[in-house]
C-alpha cells in the first residue's frame, strides 16, 4: 500500500510536468494548426533562466528562499513568454500558409540551436547543473512512502496554474479571442480580432507554462542539463496527441496517462526497466491507431 | 672564405663522428609509441608520450643497456580509422621491434587485428575496455593498466570489507554500464554479497523515481551505479528525494569534479573506483615524478603517464634480454610474472592482461575526491552510510 502510494506520487509529479508541456503544444496547434517542436527546449531554457536568476540573486545578496523562489519563477516565466512570442513571430508566423512540414522543420532546428546555445554559452553548460532546493524540504515517511512538502506545494501550484488557464480560456475576453481564432481564423478576423496579437499571446502563454514546467523540473530533480527538455518535448507532444491535439482536457489527461504508463512499465514489467519508454510509447501508438484524433476530440475550436 | 667553410665542414664532421661513436657501438632498436596527440584527449596522449620518451632517455643513458633505443611517435587522434593507419605503419616497419599503444578504447580495440596480422608485440598503456585483451586470443596484445574487471574486483573487496552485504545495482544499458554490472555482480556475490535487484536504465533517462521506489522496498545497504556522471547525479539526487538512506557507490565514470559540482553536499561520502592511481601513490611514483620534472616537459604526465613509462620499460627490459626479434619478444612477454615496475608488479595472464594492475578507491570528502586510504572515512573519523 505504502509502495503504491509512492508510485502514485511519483506518477502525479511526472504527469503534471508532462501536462504543462502538453498544454503548450495543444495551445499552439489550436490557434495556428502548427506543431512547435522547439517547445521542449523552451522548457530547458526556462529552467536555465531560473537558475541564472538564482545565481544573480545570490550574488546580489538575496539569501531568503521565498523572494528567491518568487523572483526565479517570475523571471523564468516572463523571459520564456517573450522568447515564445519571438519564436512564434520569427519561426512560425512567416511560414503561415506554407506546408506544415516547413514549420515543423524550422522549429525543430530553432530548438536545436537554442539547446546548443545553452550548452555552449551557459557556464559549464555541457555538464549537469545543480538546481537549488528553494522549497521547504520537510517530509513524512510511512513505510516506503515519503510525502515531501515541496512535492505537495508543486502539485498544488501546478494544479492552480492549469485550472487558472482553463478559466482564462473560458471566462475572459482573451480566452474568447483565442477560442475564436482556433475555431475559424477568417471569421475571427472579420469580427475585429487582432489575429497576430492573439497568436503571439498564445505563444507567450504556452511558453510561460513551459518555463514553469522547467523550474518545477529543476526543483523536483535538483538537477538540470542542456538536454533536459528534449525527451520532455517528445513526451509532451505525444501526450498532447494522445489526448487529442487542440483539446485542453486532452493534454492534461494525456500527460497523466503517459506518466502512468511509464511508471507501470518500470514497475510491472519483469525485465529491465530500461524498456519503460519503449512500453509507454508502444501503448501510445496502439491507442492512437484505436483513436486517431485522440482520447478527447478537439474542443478548443471544435473544428471539423 | 671557401677554405673557412671547408674547415668548418671538417670540424662538424669530426664532431658528429665523435658524438655518434659511442652510440654506434650499440645497435639501435626502434619502439613505436601510439596515442592521441591531437584532439580532445591530447593532454593524456602527450603525457603518455613524454613518459614513454622519458623511459627511453633514461635507458639510453644507462651504460648497462645492450641497445640504443629510438622512440617512433605516432598520433592516433583517438579515432579508430587513424589508429588502424598508424598501427599498420608501425607494424609494417620491420625496424620497429614493439609498440606502446593507445589510450582510447575504441582505437585500441580496432587495432588488435592489425597488430596480430603484422605480428607486432604491443603493450596497451591506457585503454580500459576488457575486450582489448579478452576479446580475442592474439598473443601480440598486452596491457599494463587495469580494466573494469580489476576495478570491480577491488570495489567488491573494499565494500565487503566495510561490512556491506546487500546491493541494488542500477546500470546504464551501454557496454560500459553492462560490463560494470556483470563484473561487479560476479565479484560481490563471489565474496558473499547479495544483489537484491538489478535495473538497466537508458543513458539519457531523467526520472528514476520508479526504479528507486522499487529499490527502496528491497532495502539495500548500498546502491551500486554503473554509468557516467549525468545520470549518476540524477540517481543520487533522487535517492535523497525518496528518502533512501543507502550508501551510493559508483564506477570510474563518476570520478570527476562535475559530479561533485552538480550534487553539492549530497556528494559527500560517495565511493567510486578508478583504474590506475595518482602518480605519487604508485610504488615508483616519487622516482618517476622526479625524473619527469627534470626533463621540464611543458605538460604533466597525467593519469596514465606512469603506465606508458612502465610499458616502455618492460619492452626494453625484454629486448635487452632476448634481442630485437618480434617473435622472441612475444614469447618472453607471455612469461612476464611479478615483474617490478613503477606502477607495481606486472603479471600477464594468458590474454596478456596485467592481473595485478593498480586500482584506486576514492571517496568524496568536503567536496573533493580523496584517495580512500587518505580519507577520514578510512581512518574511522567519518562513517559511510549505515556503518
Amino acid at each position: 500500500m505504502d509502495l503504491l502510494a509512492q508510485y502514485v506520487m511519483n506518477g502525479v509529479m511526472l504527469g503534471l510536468m508532462y501536462a504543462l508541456v502538453a498544454l503548450g503544444f495543444t495551445l499552439f496547434f489550436g490557434v495556428l494548426d502548427v506543431v512547435q517542436f522547439a517547445h521542449g527546449d523552451v522548457v530547458t531554457a526556462g529552467a536555465f533562466a531560473g537558475l541564472a536568476t538564482y545565481a544573480g540573486l545570490v550574488l546580489a545578496g538575496v539569501e531568503s528562499a521565498v523572494p528567491q523562489l518568487v523572483l526565479v519563477v517570475i523571471a523564468a516565466t516572463l523571459s520564456m513568454a517573450v522568447l515564445g512570442a519571438v519564436l512564434g513571430r520569427v519561426l512560425v508566423l512567416p511560414l503561415k500558409g506554407a506546408p506544415p512540414l516547413n514549420v515543423l522543420l524550422a522549429t525543430l532546428m530553432g530548438g536545436t540551436a537554442l539547446r546548443e546555445c545553452i550548452r555552449l554559452f551557459y557556464p559549464g553548460g555541457s555538464q549537469p547543473q545543480r538546481f537549488p532546493a528553494l522549497l521547504p524540504s520537510a517530509s513524512w515517511s510511512m513505510g516506503h512512502f515519503t510525502l515531501r512538502l515541496d512535492n505537495v506545494l508543486m502539485i498544488v501550484a501546478g494544479g492552480v496554474l492549469v485550472l487558472g488557464l482553463s478559466l482564462v480560456l473560458r471566462r475572459t475576453r482573451l480566452g474568447l479571442e483565442i477560442r475564436a481564432v482556433a475555431q475559424d481564423e477568417e471569421t475571427a478576423r472579420t469580427m475585429g480580432i487582432d489575429f497576430r496579437r492573439v497568436v503571439l499571446l498564445t505563444f507567450a502563454i504556452g511558453s510561460a507554462l513551459a518555463a514553469f514546467a522547467g523550474v518545477m523540473h529543476g526543483l523536483y530533480y535538483n538537477e538540470i542539463n542542456f538536454g533536459s527538455g528534449l525527451l520532455l518535448g517528445v513526451i509532451g507532444f505525444s501526450a498532447a496527441v494522445l489526448g487529442g491535439l487542440g483539446s485542453f482536457g486532452g493534454a492534461v489527461l494525456g500527460g497523466f496517462l503517459f506518466a502512468g504508463l511509464q511508471t507501470l512499465g518500470a514497475v510491472a514489467l519483469p525485465f529491465a526497466s530500461a524498456y519503460k519508454d519503449v512500453f509507454a510509447f508502444t501503448v501510445v501508438i496502439l491507442l492512437m491507431t484505436w483513436k486517431p484524433t485522440g482520447l478527447i476530440g478537439e474542443q478548443l475550436g471544435e473544428r471539423v | 672564405m671557401y677554405r673557412k667553410i671547408a674547415f668548418l665542414r671538417v670540424a662538424l664532421f669530426a664532431l658528429a663522428l665523435a658524438l655518434a661513436l659511442p652510440a654506434a657501438a650499440k645497435e639501435t632498436v626502434k619502439l613505436a609509441f601510439i596515442g592521441p596527440l591531437t584532439g580532445g584527449n591530447s593532454a593524456i596522449g602527450l603525457g603518455g608520450r613524454n613518459s614513454a620518451e622519458l623511459a627511453v632517455k633514461l635507458r639510453n643513458a644507462d651504460p648497462k643497456s645492450k641497445y640504443q633505443y629510438d622512440l617512433v611517435v605516432l598520433d592516433d587522434e583517438c579515432k579508430p580509422d587513424t589508429g588502424v593507419q598508424v598501427a599498420t605503419k608501425a607494424g609494417a616497419d620491420r625496424s620497429i621491434a614493439a609498440g606502446v599503444t593507445h589510450y582510447c578504447s575504441v582505437v585500441a580495440v580496432a587495432t588488435v587485428d592489425t597488430f596480430h596480422r603484422l605480428g607486432l608485440p604491443t603493450i596497451v598503456w591506457g585503454a580500459v575496455l576488457p575486450d582489448i585483451t579478452y576479446g580475442h586470443s592474439y598473443k601480440e596484445i598486452h596491457r599494463v593498466n587495469g580494466t573494469m574487471i580489476n576495478q570491480n574486483e577491488t570495489a567488491a573487496k573494499l565494500m565487503l570489507k566495510q561490512g556491506y552485504r546487500r546491493w541494488v545495482v542500477i546500470h546504464d544499458t551501454t557496454d560500459y554500464g553492462k560490463g560494470h554490472n556483470k563484473y561487479f555482480t560476479q565479484y560481490a556475490t563471489g565474496g558473499g554479497g547479495k544483489i537484491l535487484g538489478t535495473f538497466g536504465v537508458t543513458a539519457d533517462q531523467q526520472d528514476f523515481t520508479a526504479e528507486l521506489t522499487q529499490a527502496k522496498a528491497l532495502n539495500p545497504e548500498v546502491i551500486f551505479f554503473g554509468g557516467l556522471t549525468p545520470i549518476g547525479v540524477r540517481i543520487r539526487a533522487q535517492m535523497d528525494k525518496l528518502g533512501i538512506n543507502a550508501q551510493f557507490q559508483g564506477t570510474s565514470g563518476i570520478v570527476n569534479d562535475d559530479f561533485i559540482k552538480a550534487l553539492g553536499p549530497l556528494a559527500e561520502g560517495v565511493v567510486a573506483f578508478r583504474e590506475g592511481a595518482p602518480a605519487e601513490k604508485l610504488p615508483g611514483g616519487k622516482f618517476f615524478l622526479e625524473k619527469y620534472a627534470e626533463q621540464k616537459y611543458p605538460n604533466p604526465p597525467e593519469a596514465y603517464g606512469p603506465f606508458a613509462y612502465a610499458a616502455a620499460s618492460l619492452l626494453m627490459d625484454t629486448i635487452d634480454k632476448v634481442g630485437p626479434d618480434r617473435k622472441k619478444i612475444i614469447t618472453a612477454l607471455a612469461g612476464v610474472k611479478n615483474v617490478d615496475s613503477i606502477t607495481g608488479p606486472i603479471t600477464f595472464d594468458d590474454h596478456g592482461q596485467n592481473t595485478v594492475a593498480a586500482i584506486t578507491a576514492y571517496v568524496v570528502q568536503d567536496g573533493k575526491w580523496v584517495v580512500w586510504e587518505d580519507s577520514e572515512y578510512a581512518s574511522g573519523k567519518r562513517k559511510l552510510k549505515g556503518r
